[in-house]
């Protein structure tokens, strides 16, 4: 009798917990349909089609372009990759309750590396990809260390700081690749050596490489870190109650600074790993990639889950890449950064959703407890 | 949960509602169906760079010519891709080439990309402005800005009063420096006092009145550097910064100095400022572009061959529109530079390097 109690409380916890994770998972998936939907009108509006045929244009051009054929899957997977990596940067920082806006600079500090490491000569292939993984790292978590130190010794804004990071990061790539590593009469620096560069598996004509399993691998460390050690405890905990946890013998500061230096070091090896399976080279930047700022949209709508992260960033992804597609049949390229923009809104407001939802019921229980 | 499937069905409901509407106007849409009878056209295709088809530059040029070549050629243009990053430069050339005879890319940034996509699809041309490109089935069209950058040299010279001329630049970059050199070396020509602060200290340092806004589209840092200029004495300004350069007009306006303008005919293309606007360095993207379809369409197209297009080819030039402080005397001696350029009396210096070593030619 007791067993079998148990047993059906402990499948009613599985449930809830399964329900809860859809419940959580619900928001961010209408948020993405609801934009699909809007984003369908200006269609309309830019093809002066109706609503039907917009719609059918709109899907059928963003499926083509992202997933329809082979070559475009192959580069949506290209496009997948980077956010992945800058989707876990922000997913790590949110969890300890930090923004790290500093992703892009991190990101940009990662590929100017690689390209510099990629260029010595004479090592073996998997020496020098183990090499580039690791200064990858370790380049973007210096640049992510100092706003996290600046926030734990002084408590100054991590926001503030890893912005202005993200430009001195920018400059000093440009410096990199416009004076002392530059390949001359470009804009950018030499190729990297071949053995410092990726394998493209599928074909060499496909851009798509083994950054990908590095990134998933990375996604399913981070869950691990995040929710099956000490260290991913106290890092939540931080995030969670910063007061209660320091009452419970857990250091904030120490706490800030390692999230932000993982944090950093995920987005230097996204930024590594692109260079040297994309890339090849470090070009001069005209502005910021974006793979970091569009990684906030990536873990906002994985709600920050590490393996969430992977089907977002393949979302924004194909989002992202297939806005070539879009263009093709005369859909301006925009339509893509709305989609991006209305799911950001939603997910912002979700806050303000649950405050209405809660005034709400608890007018209802009023209304009730007078009926009564 | 009740609530939600009420908010889902009617949403479906007026859905289903826009959807009829969507099906009547299809059966109106009949005419586009006539398009496959026509595909016998060649089909042009563009991709651009950051800066889109409206950046008042050489991609808004490039896309010029080639409906130019449209309305006059009997060819047909695919809708250009725009890239945002420059890691889709590729898929974008691929997925416009696939579906395009000729594939026109512009901007130096993506000679990398194309040559990778020209050797992938050896059976479809390509073009491409403002890089070099070592392939057999790529035309590379490249100017002698720094031509036709003398020549507005020669007007600035000329018609400085406070003897102190400026360059404002986008970025750093080979294409960029020549329209530097070509300029200082213009104003040195006919006025070495006022050419001072244009001579590069050293081969990498630039001079005194030359300023680099690392941008194409930053229009507020154009126009703080063009006052800075201004205030510094300056009374006129060059600038090779694509877009940005509205900021140069703009604080031109504003501080009533003159500014000369770049690419286009920008006294006709920014209308709003042709009383600030002394002249523009016009380089012909669009008429390259042009004319490459157009070779390409008679079975002309010269692959692997690198155009230098200067004033020799009319590839750059004074704009037609010239601001009527300019009097007749200032003209009259550019059509002299003009003509020496033309039957090469003398080389105009592309770079810092044979700026530095360059001296004025003796007329």
């Amino acid at each position: 009798m007791k067993q079998s109690e148990d047993r059906k409380k402990s499948s009613s916890k599985f449930k809830d917990s399964l329900l809860n994770t859809l419940k959580g998972m619900l928001f961010p998936i209408s948020a993405v349909i609801f934009a699909l939907f809007v984003s369908v009108f200006f269609v309309m509006w830019a093809k002066n089609l109706g609503f039907g045929e917009s719609a059918s244009l709109l899907f059928r051009s963003l499926w083509k372009g992202s997933f329809g054929t082979k070559f475009n899957f192959m580069e949506t997977l290209v496009f997948t990759t980077p956010l992945i990596f800058t989707g876990l940067a922000h997913s790590l920082a949110f969890k300890t309750g930090l923004f790290n806006i500093g992703v892009e600079g991190q990101f940009i500090i990662g590929m100017i590396t690689a390209a510099i490491v990629g260029q010595i000569p004479g090592i073996p292939h998997i020496l020098h990809i183990l090499l580039i993984i690791a200064t990858g790292m370790l380049a973007g978590g210096a640049w992510a260390w100092v706003p996290g130190i600046l926030k734990a010794k002084l408590g100054t804004n991590e926001v503030v700081n890893s912005i202005m990071m993200n430009f001195i990061g920018m400059y000093l790539s440009n410096y990199l690749v416009m004076g002392p590593f530059r390949k001359p009469g470009t804009a950018s620096t030499q190729l990297i050596q071949d053995s410092a560069k990726l394998t493209r598996f599928v074909s060499p004509n496909d851009r798509v490489n083994t950054a990908l399993f590095i990134a998933i691998g990375f996604a399913i460390l981070v869950y691990i870190l995040l929710w099956k050690t000490t260290t991913g405890y106290e890092l939540r905990a931080v995030g969670t109650n910063p007061d209660a946890s320091e009452y419970g013998g857990i250091s904030i500061n120490k706490n800030i600074i390692l999230a932000m230096v993982l944090s950093g070091a995920l987005a230097g090896l996204g930024g590594a790993t692109h260079t040297s399976g994309i890339q090849y080279q470090a070009n001069q930047l005209f502005g910021f990639p974006n793979f970091g700022f569009d990684g906030i949209t990536v873990a906002l709508v994985a709600k920050s889950n590490p393996i969430g992260v992977i089907f977002s960033a393949l979302l924004f992804g194909a989002l992202n890449y297939s806005s070539a597609g879009l263009q093709v049949v005369g859909i301006p390229s925009q339509i893509a950064s709305l989609i991006q923009g209305i799911v950001i809104l939603f997910i912002a407001a979700e806050y303000g959703f649950k405050i209405i939802g809660a005034k709400i019921s608890a007018k209802r229980k009023k209304e009730a407890v007078v009926n009564e | 949960m009740k609530k939600f499937l009420a908010t889902a069905l009617a949403v479906i409901l007026a859905a289903s509602m826009f959807t009829g509407c969507g099906k009547k106007k299809t059966e109106e849409k009949k005419p586009e169906g006539t398009k496959t009878e026509e595909q016998t056209k060649l089909k042009i295709g563009f991709v651009s760079d950051q800066g889109g088809i409206n950046d008042k530059s050489f991609n808004q040029l490039a896309w010029e010519g080639i409906g130019k070549a449209e309305k006059e050629l009997g060819v047909e243009k695919n809708n250009p891709i725009e890239s945002k990053q420059v890691e889709q430069y590729q898929p974008n050339l691929k997925t416009m080439a696939s579906n395009s005879d000729l594939t026109v890319g512009a901007g130096f940034m993506m000679a990398e990309a194309m040559t990778e996509v020209a050797k992938q699809m050896p059976d479809k041309k390509f073009a491409i402005v403002d890089a070099s490109i070592d392939s057999p089935n790529v035309l590379s069209l490249l100017f002698k800005e720094q031509e036709g950058s003398f020549l507005v040299g020669v007007i600035a010279g000329k018609m400085t009063k406070t003897n102190k001329v400026g360059f404002i630049g986008g970025v750093e970059g080979p294409v960029i420096n020549r329209f530097e050199s070509g300029f200082a070396a213009g104003v040195m020509a006919v006025n070495p006092e006022a050419g001072k602060g244009l001579m590069p200290i050293d081969e990498k340092t630039p001079g005194k009145t030359v300023k680099y806004i690392d941008s194409f589209d930053n229009v507020g840092k154009a126009k703080e550097a063009a006052k800075m200029l201004y205030n510094d004495g300056c009374d006129i300004v060059f600038h090779a910064a694509g877009g940005a350069g509205n900021g140069l007009f703009e604080a031109a306006k504003e501080m009533k100095k003159y500014a000369i303008g770049v690419d286009a005919d920008q006294a006709q293309t920014v209308p709003d400022a042709k009383d600030v606007i002394l002249c523009s360095m016009q380089k012909k993207v669009d008429v390259a572009v042009y004319d490459a379809i157009k070779n390409f369409k008679d079975g002309k197209f010269e692959g692997g061959k690198t155009m230098n297009l200067g004033i020799k080819e009319d590839g750059v030039d004074v704009a037609p529109t010239i601001n009527p402080a300019v009097p007749k005397e200032v003209m009259d001696e550019v059509a002299k530079y003009k003509e020496a350029i033309k039957t090469d009396k003398f080389v105009v210096p592309g770079t810092r390097k044979e700026l530095v070593n360059y001296k004025a030619p003796q007329l």
